[in-house]
């Protein structure tokens, strides 16, 4: 009986400390936590909040009062919105699978563990990840400037010099060219770490079934990096649609508005016009819907087909 | 078994030695041209020149006042490195540590933060130090330091990060921690922040070079000309009418100097620390 009585108040009390060490416990829990969800709170989602606001707000520099859709209105007969937009368009369809083909493909071949000299072409291609977005676009600007270097060596070989920055085409062809000159070693990197966590093993069952190159690539590689590409491609997605550094250097958005972009636009409206920053606002809203939209497209695409 | 294919392996390895190329020439390209001045430079000259002093005289002495610049990014980047690092592993810490399910709730809102586009926050963020500097809070207006920095103390990304890196953290010596009678803030700071070298190595990397390399939000919180960074000094001196691209390449040599060291000197811990979330 005796025995009996202790072993009971022994489990429950047991089950006391154990209770409150839980408590404890997740008190700290929301100790550690806390100072970092207070500080992205101010700092991301309370002036998330704040642009939602000011972008039914109307006035400019600070005396701003209700305008209800105002801004949202004047969007459909902003030119430049439309010029805005269709030169990200631009970037997004040409630049975004270009380079992350191209990173796919050099993936592969560094891949290939008989290959000489893969540290060396990994490392010169990663390279241009160490320089700042301004540096290069200043490194790019002197290259392919009207009579820079690129012209020379076309002039030497018997063409006619390309007006870079001067051609709303070739302004644009020079974007893409930079954009991808700087970040197709980074995805790069990604796609690497993504292969070196596949199995050898079941490349070399593939191969004894007598698959070649283009089958493991197609029905091995792909497929075991999908989520890896997923993740390049929304977060290339993310940083096209916010393009700022570059073309503010290269071409500060010309010729005429021909290489501006969203991010620009809206720095524009609050910093180099007469700052109106209700309607900057509203503009920027647009980038918002259209993260949200394009990232739940690219993962229901990436989802559906991995089942 | 294997058959090679001696044309395609050419071709392999020309195409890479083109991309390589490529890739580096760049650099060539700055470096040779922080040698030659401004008129060599626009005509393409691609051979050292003598003028390597002369571009950087002219760095330091122009009225953009490039000298303060380095200062100011070093003291911004370096800062945001040690409470960015400190505020997010704690942060990362807690959400692995001690995981419940209302927390892994509150850190999915938290990633959602990865999402907002930064041209949308740019405008409150603004009106928001400019009010404070309004207000009489001199030393967190616009201008400063803090308003640099700020928002760049605690990101989900770094968060994300460390709670990535935690997950193969050995959890066993926490609770023998405990029963040794330290409590939980000895534990983190004696237990987990030693054995986590690597990934606040690699966290310090990207942190410092985001910084180091950021543009537009200084753009919009710095103003005055003697707060502003190197990104920014290089841009207006590439902004001008002619712009003297052999003072320019100078300075971009040397705002390049810190991320290329860092890269050639750790080279395991830079790409662990742009990968490292996605594991």
């Amino acid at each position: 009986m005796d025995g009996n009585r202790t072993t009971a108040a022994g489990q429950s009390s047991k089950k006391l400390t154990h209770h409150t060490l839980e408590k404890k416990m997740n008190r700290w829990g929301w100790g550690f936590v806390a100072l970092g969800i207070v500080l992205i709170s101010i700092f991301v989602f309370f002036p998330m909040v704040g642009a939602l606001v000011m972008s039914f707000q109307t006035g400019k520099g600070i005396n701003m009062h209700f305008g209800g859709l105002a801004n949202y209105r004047r969007l459909f007969h902003d030119q430049t919105v439309g010029k805005a937009l269709g030169n990200t368009f631009i970037y997004l369809i040409i630049q975004v699978p270009i380079m992350l083909v191209l990173a796919l493909i050099i993936s592969v071949l560094l891949n290939d563990k008989s290959l000489k000299g893969r540290t060396f072409f990994r490392v010169a291609i990663f390279m241009p990840c160490i320089t700042s977005l301004v540096s290069y676009s200043l490194i790019m600007k002197s290259i392919f400037s009207n009579d820079g270097l690129f012209n020379q060596m076309l002039v030497h070989l018997g063409l006619s010099p390309i007006m870079w920055t001067t051609d709303a085409f070739w302004a644009k062809v020079l974007i893409i060219l930079s954009i991808t000159w700087r970040w197709t070693g980074y995805n790069m990197i990604f796609y690497l770490s993504g292969m070196q966590n596949i199995e050898p093993s079941i490349y070399e069952a593939a191969e004894i079934d007598g698959a070649n190159f283009m089958q493991k690539l197609n029905y091995m590689t792909i497929p075991l990096l999908k989520p890896i590409i997923l993740f390049t491609t929304i977060t290339s997605t993310i940083g096209t649609l916010q393009l700022f550094d570059e073309v503010q250097n290269i071409t500060q958005g010309g010729p005429a508005n021909g290489t501006i972009t969203i991010s620009q636009y809206i720095y524009n409206l609050c910093f180099k016009y007469t700052p109106n920053f209700g309607y900057a606002s509203a503009v920027a809203f647009i980038v918002v819907v259209l993260i949200m939209l394009l990232s739940m497209v690219q993962m229901k695409l990436g989802g559906k087909e991995n089942q | 078994m294997k058959k090679k294919n001696i044309p395609l392996s050419i071709l392999k390895y020309f195409f890479l030695i083109v991309l390589s190329f490529l890739s580096i020439f760049p650099f060539f390209w700055m470096i040779v041209s922080a040698t030659n001045n401004a008129r060599e430079v626009n005509v393409g000259k691609l051979t050292f020149g003598p003028h390597l002093a002369e571009n950087l005289g002219n760095l330091f002495h122009s009225d953009l006042s490039f000298g303060i610049s380095l200062g100011n990014s070093a003291m911004i980047a370096a800062v945001t490195t040690v409470l960015a690092l400190l505020l997010s592993s704690v942060a990362g810490y807690g959400f692995e540590i001690f995981h419940s399910k209302a927390r892994d709730r509150v850190f999915n809102i938290l990633l959602l933060s990865m999402m907002m586009p930064f041209c949308a926050l740019m405008i409150p963020l603004y009106r928001m130090f400019s009010m404070a500097g309004r207000a009489g809070l001199r030393g967190i207006g616009l201008n400063t330091m803090f308003s640099v920095i700020a928002p760049y103390i605690c990101t989900a990304f770094l968060i994300f990060f460390f709670r990535q890196n935690t997950k193969s953290f050995p959890k066993d010596i926490l609770e023998a921690a405990r029963m040794d009678g330290l409590n939980e803030p000895g534990v983190f700071i004696h237990m987990y922040m030693p054995v986590m070298r690597p990934t606040y190595a690699a966290g310090a990397i990207i942190t410092f070079m985001t910084s180091w390399n950021n543009y537009l939000w200084p753009l919009v919180a710095l103003q005055e000309p003697q707060k502003r960074t190197v990104p920014l000094i290089l841009s207006a001196m590439g902004s001008s009418y002619t712009p003297n691209y052999g003072m320019i390449m100078a300075g971009i040599v040397i705002a390049t100097l810190p991320t290329g060291f860092l890269f050639f000197v750790m080279q395991k811990q830079f790409v662990a620390g742009i990968i490292g979330s996605v594991k």
